[in-house]
């Protein structure tokens, strides 16, 4: 199994303030990769280290490729599709013109795509000309990933997609997500505080501690391991 | 930079003012048109003048809907641009010809401004430092045209007909209705184009949600380029429309009194609306000719005093116009 | 802004030992246009108290400037006035036309402002050549000519008075209250101070100051007519005071000397026709954006290598200065 994505010693800084300490992690193309940890832990800034938004050393390698800070809209044509914190829904256009956005750079006839993700949204459908802004979190949150999926990417990144949702629609939202990894082979890279979802349905996982990586491993071995079941998972 | 958050806001009782006197306005046209012939007329050649307000109008709420820039060369660049059409003509191109070329210039010279002047401030400042050099434009383009030109005035060669069409007993200038045409289809054709074409779509996302639009791949600033060739075009459309009229000669400064007018027409809108922004050009151009042609007192030179004492009162009564959104500062 | 570095005090004499002695050099017309500077002194003072101190931005001090002209013209042409007289009734008039704009002026923010004052300095001139019986309309009122010499030492002692005034306006407690105003109305308000005075008080200041440098500017001319009042004036004011630096006393006479040097230097050298010089003076303000957006003033003090005063750190590139939304 290939490295999909790969960063060796990464540092990043906000101004003076470093938030990644030689972060070394990798994906492997087909896995669920959960990045776990506290709050200002680092796990959106590892993110946004791979999309070139923030000042960072150290190597990423995508594909077998160098990332050089490219920016978003870099890393999305690269096959990067980035599900931020908030989603980054276009609140203001419809529910049907997030989904063009996703596909926008795209040349080519968008609806064998639209049809993929009617299949897992089916409610979409009918919200179509709804703006986006009026739908509820956890349908944001799947317009979301529909969003991402119309990119066709060969990594998904998705920042906190439990935030602020209600504990049915989070375990939907994973369900989906592994939906997507099983049925399409879509990698995934998920960055979460909610560890028990995001164990459940990840191969491996690394959990940061203050912008370094503390633990890593499979799902199961973080699972039984014993700081981690009384920090994160809570028993 | 500060967070916004953007408030739709439902139809409140006080709302309803703004629509409610422009829909009463309307009514007012209609019926004053319909009892005298005389009316009619002014109305329309109102209606004329505002289809170029509202067209350099959308062109200002174009700019500003994306950056928050007020572009006070926006008169300006419409002005250089008609010049080059007279030129354009002077060489023997017919009209339309030229006017279309023109279009195609205006296009490529607002991309070039804001990749010459503008993008290179935005960068360092802020949005006051990008202001100023909007009016460094306005002084560059407006010295361009009399450096180039030179400052005697010149005559544009008329887009349309001399012709009248009657009907009934009202003579209605070909003039005036081609103006009102071209303003409206240039603004329209706009409109599809954002709503209809991929392109569009990228455009309104990155100025609605630049960060966002960046996560889907859509390069901002290449669009806010765009942005600006775009709303360069509805100037070049406003300036010639203009050049045509009667009561605008060709010379460098021709635009700066439309301008203000356009500047009423999208403070109506409320800055962000485009729609906004035609009913406003449409209503304060048929309001001004109106009060010039029955209010004895109002004579040519208080028309400009008039539109600042509209935009005043809106700004004041409804900052946020017409279709605007109220958006709430978080400190 | 309490006391003055030695190295002021060393500059200060040095100009004022250069503006006392330039008129015996220079010919009688070069005179008058060494006035035209002390005139822009005056306006770009008073736009600085404004867009500099109090951070509302102005693109209109071209209408102050034609109101306190046009108060200079009506009471010499049409009522027999003393000329110098009619400056301190110009200062006045202005001050009212400030108090005027400046309270609609507080509910407005940045782009708001800048797009109601240019439309202000637009519509001025109209209303003048509209009221034709009073102003002359577009013909105009023509008035007393005076000597090169005459008009230099009237233009540059109004301008000491108004400099010094101004500085002294700005180092007490008024001046602090405008930074304050300027640079964070939150900290302002809830420190006691009431803002909505300060900054309505600056707009009448910043006007009174622009009148009289208006009055002053027609009686150089000998003539004021609508045209004289034009868009360009304004802007130019703006330009100066850009150039110079927002904020800074100093920037404001490196500003002045700038729009009415400038294209002397140009025209002079034949490089250039006098038709160009709007073209060159929209570069460079596109330049200065760009590159200096503090303005030359402090480029100057940074290359020099001296201490700055402590003064926040307001300029043109501040966030505060301009909310459009």
């Amino acid at each position: 199994m290939a490295a999909l994505l790969e960063l060796r010693e990464v540092d990043a800084r906000y101004g003076q303030v470093r938030a990644l300490h030689g972060v070394t992690l990798t994906v492997g193309e087909g896995e669920i990769v959960a990045l776990l940890g506290a709050n200002g832990a680092g796990k959106t800034t590892t993110l946004r280290a791979v999309s070139g938004m923030v000042k960072r050393e150290g190597s990423i390698a995508f594909s077998g490729r160098e990332l050089r800070h490219e920016g978003p809209e870099g890393a999305a044509r690269l096959g990067i599709a980035h599900v931020p914190e908030g989603r980054g829904t276009f609140s203001e256009l419809t529910v049907w013109e997030n989904l063009r956005l996703g596909a926008i750079i795209r040349r080519g006839s968008i609806n064998a795509d639209a049809k993929r993700v009617l299949a897992l949204f089916p409610w979409l459908e009918t919200r179509r000309n709804q703006q986006a802004g009026t739908l509820s979190g956890g349908e944001q949150q799947m317009l979301a990933l529909g969003r991402a999926m119309m990119q066709r990417p060969r990594l998904l990144m998705v920042d906190e997609p439990s935030l602020g949702l209600a504990p049915l629609v989070v375990a939907e939202i994973f369900r989906i997500l592994k939906e997507l990894n099983e049925r399409d082979g879509t990698t995934i890279l998920i960055v979460e505080q909610n560890a028990r979802n995001s164990l459940a349905a990840a191969n491996r996982a690394y959990v940061l501690e203050t912008g370094h990586v503390a633990y890593e491993g499979s799902s199961e071995s973080l699972m039984q391991h014993e700081a981690i079941r009384r920090s994160y998972l809570g028993y | 930079m500060q967070s916004i958050t953007t408030i739709r806001k439902p139809t409140t009782p006080g709302g309803w003012i703004i629509p409610g006197l422009l829909v009463g306005f309307a009514l007012f046209l209609l019926i004053g048109s319909l009892k005298s012939p005389l009316f009619a007329q002014q109305t329309v050649a109102g209606l004329a003048n505002g289809g170029i307000y509202a067209s350099l109008g959308v062109a200002l709420v174009l700019i500003y809907r994306a950056t928050q820039v007020i572009n006070f060369s926006q008169g300006a660049l419409a002005t250089f641009t008609t010049y080059i059409a007279w030129q354009l003509m002077q060489w023997g191109l017919s009209y339309w010809p030229a006017f279309v070329l023109t279009l195609g210039i205006a296009f490529a010279g607002g991309i070039l401004v804001e990749l010459i002047a503008i993008r290179p401030v935005e960068r360092r400042g802020n949005i006051l430092t990008v202001v100023i050099a909007s009016i460094g434009v306005l002084i560059l383009v407006e010295g361009a045209v009399g450096w180039i030109w030179g400052a005697e005035i010149r005559f544009m060669p008329p887009a349309f007909p001399a012709h009248t069409i009657h009907v009934g007993s009202v003579a209605f200038s070909v003039q005036d209705l081609g103006t009102i045409g071209v303003s409206i289809a240039s603004v329209l054709v706009l409109w599809a184009l954002f709503q209809f074409t991929k392109l569009g779509l990228a455009m309104r996302a990155a100025a609605l949600r630049p960060e966002a639009a960046r996560f889907v791949g859509v390069r901002v600033s290449w669009m806010l380029s765009l942005g600006w060739g775009l709303a360069a075009v509805l100037g070049a459309v406003a300036g010639m429309m203009a050049a045509a009229s009667p009561s605008v000669l060709l010379q460098p400064n021709m635009m700066d009194g439309v301008l203000i007018y356009a500047f009423a027409a999208a403070v109506v809108g409320g800055l962000e609306s485009p729609a906004g922004a035609v009913i406003g050009g449409l209503a304060i151009g048929a309001m001004l000719n109106l009060l010039g042609s029955y209010v004895s007192w109002v004579t040519p030179p208080l028309l400009l005093p008039a539109a600042f004492v509209v935009m005043l009162i809106v700004l004041l009564v409804k900052p946020s116009g017409l279709f605007g959104r109220t958006q709430v500062r978080r400190v | 802004m309490k006391s003055l570095f030695r190295w002021e005090l060393v500059l200060i004499g040095l100009v004022c030992v250069a503006v006392a002695l330039a008129p015996f050099i220079l010919s009688d017309y070069n005179r008058s246009q060494g006035a035209d500077v002390a005139v822009y002194v005056m306006a770009i003072l008073g736009l600085n108290i404004v867009t500099g101190y109090t951070g509302q931005i102005s693109i209109g001090h071209g209408a102050f400037m034609a109101i306190g002209g046009y108060t200079t013209a009506i009471l010499t042409h049409n009522h027999g006035w003393n000329d110098i007289a009619t400056l301190p009734v110009a200062l006045l008039a202005g001050f009212v036309a400030g108090l005027i704009v400046g309270i609609p002026a507080l509910r407005f923010h940045g782009a708001y402002l800048a797009l109601l004052t240019f439309a202000f300095a637009l519509a001025v001139p109209q209303i003048a050549k509209n009221y034709s019986h009073f102003t002359g309309g577009t013909e105009g009122l023509a008035l007393p000519t005076h000597s090169g010499l005459w008009l230099y030492g009237v233009a540059w002692s109004a301008a000491a008075v108004i400099y010094v005034w101004t500085w002294l306006l700005l180092r007490g407690r008024t001046g602090r209250a405008f930074q304050a105003a300027r640079d964070s109305e939150i900290a302002a308000a809830s420190s006691g101070v009431s803002l909505s005075v300060y900054k309505t008080f600056a707009f009448g200041m910043s006007a009174a100051f622009a009148a009289v440098a208006g009055s002053l500017f027609v009686l150089i001319n000998n003539f004021v007519n609508p045209d004289v009042f034009v868009l360009t004036l304004s802007l130019y004011v703006l330009l100066g005071a850009v150039v110079g630096g927002l904020g800074s006393l100093w920037g404001v006479l490196i500003g002045a000397a700038f729009i009415q040097l400038l294209p002397i230097g140009l025209t002079s050298s034949t490089l250039v026709s006098s038709s160009s010089v709007p073209v060159v003076f929209g570069a460079i303000v596109i330049l200065v954006m760009a590159l200096i957006p503090r303005g030359s003033a402090e480029v100057l003090r940074v290359a020099l290598g001296l201490p700055n005063r402590i003064r926040s750190s307001h300029d043109a590139s501040t966030p505060q200065s301009l909310e459009a939304r």
